[in-house]
């Protein structure tokens, strides 16, 4: 019980970090991605603000044998520069730029109701339902 | 036009980084929402309770967000719903085959020093910015 708590404190946090920093603002987006209109650099700023948080507390976490409520920490472990990767995130980046939403401020958006943000966030759930179905099929 | 929101932005960003930070601690995990949401999706039954959690957070917290500060979700986006459909069906898919988002590669990634991580958010930044000058600067 404790752990699901814990995560869903973190999912709030989240949430907030992402609501204040401007991230669920689908204009604020589109406009930090256009370099030669009137670029908005703001977001720049969340990311950087997020890798400042996080890189020197990920050095210092995973120091540690183990996290509180698992037996070990899951890490990534790849270092291929594969196919799959460069496609994924161009397709990633064609529907970002095309929508302004990226999966957390598309479901932290859905929760204002608004008719894009629940058409987007819909999309993307059938989009990451249909990859997993079509990857079971594959055998992987 | 957006305002320039340097201060906000990087405010929010540190409660992200904060938010992933806390995952690993204790759950050992990386906080990439696609990664989160998606791996739900066929997720071993004691996988579910903790990912379950922080999307009930994630939507909690966007919930209390727009309440509070409703000027931070704008007015939806401007794509329209097919438009939308498209992106949204293009972020589900692409996040998985391309193992993370905005996130997961571009936070934590890039925070673990990851080349896989460092290629993936340097190709959906370069690919959302190109489709954001041919939408809004090329035809229409």
């Amino acid at each position: 019980m404790k752990e699901a708590i814990i995560a869903a404190a973190g999912g709030v946090l989240f949430a907030m970090g992402l609501a204040i920093g401007g991230m669920t603002n689908p204009h604020k987006v589109l406009a930090f991605l256009d370099f030669t209109g009137d670029w908005d650099p703001s977001l720049a700023f969340v990311m950087g603000g997020a890798i400042l948080a996080y890189a020197p507390l990920y050095r210092v976490i995973t120091r540690r044998d183990r996290p509180r409520v698992s037996e070990r920490f899951h890490l990534p472990t790849r270092r291929d520069i594969d196919l799959k990767l460069l496609i994924g995130a161009s397709l990633f980046g064609i529907g970002w730029g095309l929508g302004g939403f990226c999966p957390g401020p598309a479901l932290v958006s859905a929760m204002s109701f608004g008719p894009s943000a629940l058409t987007f966030t819909a999309a993307m759930l059938v989009g990451m339902g249909g990859f997993s179905l079509w990857q079971r099929n594959q055998g992987g | 036009m957006t305002e320039f929101t340097p201060i906000a932005s990087t405010l929010g960003g540190i409660l992200i980084g904060l938010s992933s930070a806390l995952m690993l601690a204790w759950h050992g995990r990386i906080a990439g929402i696609s990664g989160i949401v998606g791996g739900l999706i066929g997720a071993r039954p004691d996988e579910r309770p903790w990912r379950l959690a922080f999307v009930a957070g994630l939507f909690g917290g966007g919930f209390f967000a727009f309440i509070v500060m409703p000027a931070q979700f704008g007015s939806g986006s401007p794509t329209s719903t097919i438009g939308l459909i498209a992106a949204g069906l293009l972020v589900g898919v692409g996040t998985r085959l391309g193992s993370g988002c905005t996130s997961g590669h571009g936070v934590c990634g890039i925070s673990r020093m990851s080349g896989r991580s460092l290629v993936a958010t340097a190709t959906f930044m370069a690919v959302a910015a190109a489709t954001v000058f041919v939408t809004h600067h090329v035809g229409s």
